[in-house]
């Protein structure tokens, strides 16, 4: 990858054995030129990515009349909006719970539990297909399967004898909404976790074993430490994901589910909210928490690197 | 030890089997319940009663059209940055993989708040007041959110390829720069932009956040109207959701393997393999 540098017009070829001092300044004035070829993809993304959100930033920051203070931000903590964000990160993190564990159970018996390559590649093409279903369809699938009149829920009544719906089961609940998204985070989970597991090497099996660990002690004492950087980044990446899907859980539950993506969306339908600058702090408030959580995953990630050679 | 596991343990088989039966019983719930419109039989006639509805081509060739844009117009934008900042800006990188996986942070609902007030009525540049500035505001919302495939899938092309000689073949040979790009250095990554090409296709096509506040008659709208006006037709939708989602997903991992010059069902030769690995 460093071996571009050599490349500075034909005639520096040579350059390479002078003193690096001597062909600085020459560099630096190549390099003013050179910024312009990514002034396309700059322009774009300050125009498109970044004025867009620091617009929203701004008026998060301001009252309706256009002063600013703070008043904003903190009107987030109102019971309505407090209550939106609390059920966002329950539902973001109970999917990403149940995703991690599984996920990992999953990419550990088809990595290292001795199961046929076959099964592995199978798996591995259809979590690349599975992670990517998310939207308005998985939606329709599930309904489908586990709604009032899914497949699974007659099968389950007429069958079985259980009535889920009975129970108090419904899709459109709490728990049906995290299941519905574990069909795109389990098999994220497994592409992600790979590398990690294909990271552990036999020779620490193999050292811990002729030390006289059993399996057991294997796992918790090498396996799942050296594990823990890349699945606690996993969950904040999945946590990340589910935080912010929308298209599925409007299809699921018609917008009658007021996690923090759908009361902004109706905000920016209809100013449900009354107050403009309320809809920009909401949008900030979503930025923070996804900022935050993929930054500490690309922290615990580089964390995680060390082992993998 | 060792000798137990030579066959797979119980625990692996029933942890995969578990597996296979979340991955696979909502398909086939959805499968079954996407034939059953005709009361008593199972038939194909909710996938027959999508595709002769005027409004599922109308919408579908919206989709399309818009997507191939943003597939054209993300090209545009990062091959030429993909292939400058390796040959010549190598310490700008870490900027611009900032800015590539920025879109993964902001989630649509917010990027697309924005759009919709910064270019709004009032602003300087108003393209939500017409119909083809609205398209236009889409279609670049489609290529934001692809950016972060697009620009990996280049990058790794250009990974793959040695652009620095071929730059100054090209060069020693009297090209100019654009032409560089276009004849050379665009002909050898085309995999990889087809690679990416098709995750986009993928993302945009049933997109919905973006699509619905901008108003637009595309395919997601139209799913979730579906949704709400019909039992056995989104069912059928969802089947050919994910048929088509397989479809770009194989598409994609084909061209993402894909050497320069290598022709597409070929069998890779094992020199190649062996170097992916290392």
């Amino acid at each position: 990858m460093t071996q571009i540098a050599p490349s500075f017009g034909s005639t520096d070829s040579s350059g390479s054995a002078l003193p690096k001092d001597t062909t600085a300044p020459r560099r630096a004035l190549r390099l003013n030129w050179s910024w312009l070829g990514l002034l396309p993809f700059l322009l774009f993304a300050l125009m498109f990515l970044i004025l867009p959100v620091l617009y929203l930033v701004n008026g998060a920051f301001q009252t309706p009349d256009g002063s600013y203070s703070l008043e904003t931000m903190l009107s987030l903590s109102a019971p309505e909006i407090a209550g939106s964000y609390g059920l966002s990160i329950k539902l973001s993190f109970a999917s990403a719970a149940m995703g991690t564990v599984f996920g990992l159970a999953l990419g550990y018996a088809l990595l290292l539990g001795g199961l046929p390559g076959w099964v592995r590649r199978a798996f591995m093409t259809f979590s690349g297909v599975a992670s990517n279903f998310a939207g308005v369809p998985l939606a329709f699938a599930f309904i489908a399967t586990l709604g009032r009149l899914g497949l699974v829920t007659l099968v389950l009544r007429d069958v079985l004898g259980i009535n889920i719906y009975a129970a108090g089961f419904t899709l459109f609940s709490f728990w049906g909404l995290a299941l519905t998204y574990l069909y795109f985070q389990l098999p994220l989970m497994v592409l992600m976790i790979t590398p990690a597991l294909e990271g552990l090497r036999p020779e620490w099996r193999e050292a811990a074993e002729s030390l006289g660990a059993s399996r057991m002690q294997y796992l918790t004492r090498v396996a799942l430490p050296l594990l823990a950087p890349s699945v606690l980044g996993c969950f904040l990446l999945l946590f990340a994901n589910a935080f912010g899907t929308l298209a599925t859980i409007y299809a699921l539950t018609s917008a009658n589910f007021p996690v923090v993506p759908i009361v902004l969306f109706q905000q920016i339908r209809g100013n449900v909210l009354y107050n403009p600058n309320l809809g920009y702090a909401l949008a900030v408030g979503m930025i923070l928490i996804m900022g935050l959580s993929n930054t500490l995953y690309f922290i615990l990630r580089r964390r995680a690197e060390r082992w993998q050679k | 030890m060792a000798e137990v596991s030579r066959r797979p343990p119980l625990l692996s088989i029933l942890i995969a089997l578990a597996g296979a039966a979340f991955f696979l019983v909502p398909l086939i719930a959805t499968f079954n319940f996407s034939l059953r419109m005709t009361r008593g039989e199972l038939s194909f006639a909710a996938y027959r009663s999508v595709f002769e509805s005027d409004t599922f081509l109308s919408v579908l060739g919206f989709s399309t059209v818009a997507s191939l844009m943003a597939i054209a117009l993300g090209a545009l934008i990062v091959v030429p940055t993909a292939y400058w900042v390796r040959l010549r800006l190598p310490h700008m990188r870490p900027l611009i993989e900032f800015l590539s996986l920025m879109p993964l942070i902001i989630p649509p609902v917010v990027l697309v708040f924005g759009y919709v007030r910064l270019y709004g009525t009032s602003s300087i540049l108003p393209l939500t007041m017409t119909e083809t500035g609205t398209n236009i505001l889409l279609v670049i919302g489609y290529v934001v959110l692809s950016v972060p495939y697009m620009y990996r899938a280049v990058d790794n092309g250009m990974a793959a390829i040695d652009i620095a000689t071929l730059t100054e073949a090209a060069e020693s040979l009297g090209a100019s720069r654009p032409r560089t790009i276009a004849f050379v250095i665009f002909p050898n990554i085309r995999s990889a932009i087809v690679s990416g090409a098709f995750l986009t296709f993928s993302i945009s096509l049933g997109e919905f956040v973006i699509t619905s506040l901008l108003n637009r008659p595309a395919f997601g709208p139209y799913l979730v109207q579906m949704g709400q006006d019909y039992a056995y037709q989104p069912a059928a939708l969802a089947i050919m959701a994910f048929a088509f989602t397989w479809v770009c997903m194989v598409l994609m991992e084909l061209f993402a393997t894909r050497r320069p010059g290598q022709r597409l069902l070929q069998w890779r030769a094992p020199r190649t393999v062996e170097k992916a690995k290392s």
